[in-house]
């Protein structure tokens, strides 16, 4: 095959945007007014869109999906005049692997391997919201024991904190703060030791399972977790000196990849990005799950909906979960930390050695998994990343008949191509790093 | 919610759609023809985001219990909205026929259904009417059949097995 055919065969054809030359005026308009909430004509009025730019002084470029800064195998197509974006068009999938349909092959107990890697950077938080859509199937969602329950409280919000923290890294990687980046992959590595401490794994742990978690907190756990807690404000306070306060890092970010509150919420984005234009909104207070409502923190929220809104939110994030954890610190009980529910705990290994029905109990479990009565929910929890969602169809059977994850990077990449309208090509970066998706969870 | 009401056969409807409980979530049915003025009317109501947009193939189910007066069918939508300032979350599954999975999208009400309409359309080949830019989203451009249908085998690729050139 010479290398004209491959470039042929990678071609993703229709996917990829078109030329002007190729559509009509009212087909921009029209992606672009749906987006304000404008009839064409008004957006026509906006002079922002030059409807008639000429095809010769415009140029259709490539971003990705090889490029260090789309945080993955994002691509993008962007439509230059000169400096400027006039269009932009994700073009996503290159990551698929049909998670979707391989959860329809794994039972409920092998679940949690396949959704803790479609945001890698949270993957507890995947798991737990797998975790609370099986439970509610099974009607048990109001039994799982309180230190389960605390349990995943704690190492959600440390996900929460691991997973900002990388996002701090990225940012000040694509923005040339480089050593930014050494530092956020410093402080995460941390909390990834204390995971691996707990689950055994830095990422992917399937630990949280429906009815509880895996296992108890291993010996000392308190001790790890203090020390995160005692040395993140004083980093953090070192990273806005780095950062937050100065010059540069503002005038790169501040009035960049602008939305405002009415795009966002049409655009369906959550988490940061709509936190960023002033709406609070915030699962954890609005719809509280687990013991959040036990809990006293602040909903961040931006004002201007800018890049670097989107920044100062993940920031004081971190802030919040670390009087999150201290509360859960104080409020951990002693106790089970899975159910004890026949039909989906396994019997503990002690009882495998004395008992021939605990071994075929335990055999059963593991081989065939347990039933789940027939019905459908939908169970939305907030991550880091936004709104991450399960919908799971049961037929009765000990499989999912349908298994779908709502995620939110999948969702907030549609804002890119509005955010970049009008900016400039190096602005770009600033925006794709603000909105921190993670590639595994858009392509699944 | 203020505006259910309770019809004499006490079958609760909204907006004249029948209303169902699934584990404590509000459920709206609506045909096809009811859908976009449905979803209008809840867009009016408050629910001003669209969380999702999903689609789920019954083929291979055993069964579903459904609100009188909706025939099942093949294909079902399920859309899930929120309202922000009620905090409140309410489900919409439409059935939509294997002869003609065709249904109107939701773009001109929330431009955030976008991709979600693409993806179920790449996946289980329900096209979308008045969708702008209807493509596959994930599976290459040139793939045949759609993955989540529940008649796409899983497939597998053969192994291969080659000498090392050592």
């Amino acid at each position: 095959m010479t290398s004209v055919e491959n470039i042929f065969r990678t071609n993703e054809g229709a996917q990829e945007m078109r030329p002007r030359s190729e559509i009509s005026a009212k087909e921009i308009l029209r992606e672009v007014g749906s987006v304000l909430r404008m009839s064409e004509a008004e957006v026509a009025k906006l002079g922002q869109m030059p409807a008639e730019a000429d095809e010769d002084q415009t140029m259709i470029i490539n971003m990705g999906p090889q490029h260090p800064s789309t945080h993955g195998v994002l691509r993008l197509m962007l439509e230059l005049q000169g400096e400027k974006v006039l269009r932009c068009k994700p073009i996503i999938g290159y990551l698929h692997t049909g998670m979707e349909k391989t959860g329809e092959e794994l039972t409920y107990m092998q679940g949690g391997t396949n959704v803790t890697r479609m945001d890698y950077l949270s993957p507890l938080n995947n798991e737990l919201v797998f975790s609370m859509a099986v439970e509610k199937l099974l009607g048990i969602e109001n039994d799982i024991p309180e230190r389960a329950v605390w349990m995943r409280m704690l190492l959600s919000e440390l996900n929460r904190m691991s997973s900002h923290l990388l996002f701090l890294a990225s940012n000040g990687m694509d923005l040339g703060a480089v050593s930014m980046m050494l530092y956020g992959w410093r402080e995460r590595e941390e909390v990834l030791r204390f995971f691996q401490k707990v689950t055994g794994l830095r990422m992917n742990h399937n630990f949280i399972r429906p009815g509880g978690v895996a296992a108890d907190l291993p010996p000392g756990w308190r001790d790890d977790v203090l020390t995160i807690l005692e040395m993140l404000p004083g980093r953090l306070a070192e990273y806005d000196i780095l950062m937050t306060d100065q010059p540069i890092w503002r005038e790169r970010l501040q009035g960049v990849g602008v939305i405002t509150a009415d795009e966002a919420l049409a655009l369906g984005t959550s988490g940061p990005i709509l936190r960023s234009t002033g709406v609070a909104w915030d699962l954890r207070r609005d719809q509280p799950y687990l013991h959040y409502d036990e809990v006293e923190f602040d909903v961040i929220v931006g004002s201007y909906g800018d890049a670097f809104d989107r920044y100062a939110i993940r920031i004081n994030e971190i802030r919040e979960s670390i009087r999150i954890v201290h509360q859960v610190l104080d409020a951990m009980p002693l106790g089970d930390y899975r159910i004890q529910n026949k039909k989906v705990t396994p019997p503990p290994r002690a009882r495998i050695d004395e008992s021939m029905e605990a071994l075929i109990h335990h055999f059963k479990i593991f081989t065939e998994g347990f039933k789940v009565p027939e019905g459908e929910v939908y169970v939305a929890i907030e991550s880091p990343r936004g709104e991450i969602g399960c919908y799971i169809v049961s037929d009765g059977g000990p499989k999912p008949y349908r298994i779908h994850m709502r995620a939110p990077s999948f969702v907030n990449i549609q804002a890119l191509p509005h955010m970049m309208r009008g900016g400039l090509v190096a602005d770009a970066v600033a925006v794709i790093s603000s909105i921190d998706p993670v590639l595994g969870e858009v392509d699944r | 919610m203020s505006d259910v009401e309770v019809t004499p056969e006490a079958q609760p409807q909204l907006h004249g759609c029948p209303l169902s409980d699934s584990r404590g979530q509000t459920v709206v049915h609506p045909t096809r023809a009811q859908y976009v003025a449905l979803m209008k009317k809840l867009l009016d109501g408050g629910y001003v985001m669209c969380s999702d947009l999903t689609a789920t193939d019954y083929l291979t189910h055993s069964g579903r219990t459904l609100p009188e007066g909706i025939d099942a069918e093949r294909f079902e939508i399920v859309v899930n909205l929120t309202a922000i300032a009620t905090r409140d979350r309410i489900r919409i599954r439409v059935q939509v026929p294997e002869s003609d999975p065709l249904i109107a999208s939701l773009f001109d009400l929330w431009p955030g259904t976008e991709a979600m309409e693409r993806e179920v359309f790449d996946m289980f080949g329900i096209s979308f009417d008045g969708h702008p830019d209807l493509t596959r989203i994930l599976m290459p451009e040139d793939w045949d059949g759609h993955p989540l249908r529940k008649d796409y085998s899983i497939g597998r690729i053969p192994v291969q097995f080659k000498g090392s050139n050592s």
